[in-house]
């Protein structure tokens, strides 16, 4: 029997669901700029417009108890994997009811509830963490799963190919997914890599590498699926090359200057939200009314979420001293 | 009670650990199949396997990696490096996710990790084998770093270290695997952050750690000749520091030189140093003195490598100075 496409696995209520987690972390992550220019914010501030499609594709592709482990662009991946726009938001305030309790950030956010194991802010440091997260899971013979997920950078560091090399040795149940949108901060994928088809990579370490469509969410979505499929299955890790971009610049500070007009405008139009809409509505799953209301439910949402982040408090005083040593 | 070498009372804590408590596993180059470049890990694998004795590959940042997202995922790795020149290759690791991952995430996560790496001076291994570094990982804060001189203290630390539900560096001096001492058999937990008092003396602490606690008892014998009754104090580890016992002992001797294997500039004694100046200034009769290694790479020649480590009669000398 002919294997179902994701158009076919995946119900209208999935569907709907998919779409409304794009706009919600479009709507999340557009509302920090200004934020973050009244001071409510501090820090770098790495925004995810224009990746959603990756983020969102790998977390329905998941299991829940399935751990993800990511880079300082996390903001939409936390949100992907379920974490509650608000308390994301209070993060980014800095505040006591943030997801790490106000004390790691926009790079450092942490669900231990949702398996959400970390934005971590070197770039590549968090690769081998993934294979020992998955290393755990071997050895208490569960059947989870850990997706990584890192930017086109991470590749040229040393633990990359440490962690690929372990991973594939002890046949770790692990998902790489790679979020290459083209830039290391300003410097393009072809200036810094000797190898620019970054799937290839990891052909050195016997592990399946493929390049997949970030800007098409059911794209990313069948891949990952089947790689997470895989590794439960025992078969070990996939490596997966996402193409995708960033609209904005690499961060809060940086205004992109290095890219073209053109090169922006030809990405505009392969944002991934409104081209999921017009899918949805082209195959009769929704009207452009019904998307309408998710985006006007998803904006209130994030409303809703500044106004629980301003309200919170600071973490008290004495929180400078909690949490270092356990005894 | 069976008198043991540090190499086995090591072995005898790793192994009494791993039967108590399966979420326990080694890690590291060459720990399992060779059983350990110092032979610490001898007749683990045969023992528990190699899912719970793993070989790695050299690439000592994915060694310190896995080990942090184990920790972090509920195991209790050992991770053994093969000496404590190449944790530096993961000090990303070691600073920047294992000593940060608790805080960081405010309390969602721990990483009870035991980091072991062998290191020390004294058999003509050059300037990247050699060193002494504990005073590098006591300045980061996060990391619990144990440092045993004794094989009681040996097993005991390992096993509280391992038990620990903090990240630990585990410090071993390679000059120290052969020594041998009484261990209690079994259970013998040594709590982290107590310093012991390895001879009492009336005239003046030495405060030291490591294979330099045997420097100071020899110095202590030279200095007795000339009336001199020194004290020595063996910090046992860094993190947490003992300076209760220090400033105790200072109070009965009121004089004070810390002894240490490395690096004079930066090291540790001026923490020691400085701590007892804002705590113990009115217990001085005398200054303050330190004694530590040359601060120079470690030179290969044998007679080099010998004059840039503290010995006895160096002791013994600058303890002289405060009479």
């Amino acid at each position: 029997m002919k294997e179902k496409s994701p158009r076919e696995l995946l119900e209208p209520r999935d569907l709907l669901a998919i779409y409304r987690d794009m706009v919600r972390i479009r709507e999340f992550e557009e509302s920090c700029p200004k934020l973050y220019s009244q001071g409510k914010m501090g820090g770098f501030l790495h925004l995810y417009s224009g990746q959603e499609a990756v983020g969102v594709g790998v977390a329905h592709a998941m299991h829940r108890e399935d751990y993800m482990v990511s880079a300082y662009r996390e903001h939409g991946l936390i949100m992907a994997k379920g974490a509650e726009p608000k308390y994301v938001m209070a993060e980014l305030f800095g505040k006591a009811t943030g997801v790490s309790r106000g004390k790691g950030g926009s790079m450092h956010m942490f669900d231990a509830d949702l398996r959400f194991m970390g934005g971590y802010g070197i770039v590549g440091g968090h690769l081998p963490l993934a294979v020992g997260v998955g290393y755990a899971i071997l050895y208490r013979e569960s059947d989870e799963v850990v997706v990584c997920l890192f930017g086109d950078g991470a590749t040229n560091q040393g633990v990359f190919h440490e962690a690929m090399n372990m991973a594939a040795l002890y046949r770790v149940p692990v998902v790489f997914v790679c979020e290459n949108n083209g830039y290391g901060i300003g410097t393009s994928v072809v200036r810094a890599s000797s190898l620019d088809q970054l799937y290839k990579k990891s052909c050195a370490y016997e592990t399946p590498g493929l390049k997949v469509d970030g800007m098409d969410v059911l794209a990313v979505y069948e891949a990952v699926r089947q790689a997470v499929h895989k590794a439960r299955s025992g078969e070990g890790p996939t490596y997966i090359e996402a193409i995708t971009y960033r609209f904005r610049g690499h961060s809060i500070s940086d205004p992109g200057t290095y890219r073209s007009e053109q090169e922006k405008k030809i990405w505009q139009e392969r944002d991934p939200i409104p081209n999921f809409a017009a899918f949805l509505v082209q195959a009769g799953h929704f009207t452009k009314q019904e998307l309408a209301a998710v985006d006007g439910e998803e904006q209130e949402l994030i409303k809703a979420a500044i106004r629980f982040a301003e309200e919170s408090p600071d973490p008290d005083p004495e929180e400078l001293w909690t949490d270092l040593y356990v005894e | 009670m069976a008198e043991i070498t540090c190499r086995e009372a090591l072995n005898q804590a790793l192994r009494e650990e791993m039967e108590r408590d399966s979420s326990i596993f080694i890690l590291g180059e060459d720990v399992g199949l060779y059983e350990g470049s110092f032979k610490v890990t001898k007749g683990l694998l045969a023992k528990f396997g190699e899912k719970r004795v793993l070989d790695t590959p050299i690439a000592e940042a994915g060694i310190v990696g896995l080990a942090c997202g184990a920790a972090m995922a509920g195991l209790r790795p050992i991770a053994e490096l093969m000496t404590v020149n190449f944790a530096i290759v993961a000090m990303d690791q070691i600073f920047n996710h294992v000593a940060v991952a608790s805080y960081m995430f405010g309390g969602q996560v721990r990483v009870p990790l035991t980091i072991r790496a062998p290191g020390g001076a004294g058999h003509q291994l050059g300037a990247q084998h050699s060193h002494s570094l504990e005073a590098l990982f006591a300045h980061c804060p996060g990391l619990r770093v144990v440092v045993p001189s004794v094989p009681a203290d040996a097993k005991g630390l390992l096993k509280s270290a391992i038990r620990s539900d903090d990240p630990v560096l585990f410090l071993e001096h390679e000059g120290l695997y052969g020594v041998k001492g009484e261990v209690p058999e079994g259970e013998h937990l040594v709590p982290l952050g107590r310093a012991d008092i390895k001879r009492s003396g009336r005239d003046v602490t030495l405060v030291t750690l490591s294979r330099m606690v045997y420097v100071c008892l020899e110095a202590a014998e030279q200095l007795a000749k000339e009336g001199i009754d020194a004290e020595v104090v063996d910090l046992r580890g860094l993190n947490p520091l003992d300076m209760t016992t220090v400033l105790a002992s200072l109070r009965k001797t009121r004089r004070a030189v810390t002894v240490e294997e490395s690096w004079l500039s930066f090291g540790w004694g001026g923490e020691i140093v400085a701590r007892i100046m804002e705590q113990g200034f009115d217990d001085l009769d005398a200054p303050v003195l330190r004694v530590g290694g040359a601060d120079v790479p470690m030179p290969y020649n044998k007679h080099l490598e010998k004059s840039a480590i503290p010995d006895a009669a160096r002791v013994a000398a600058r303890v002289m100075e405060l009479f």
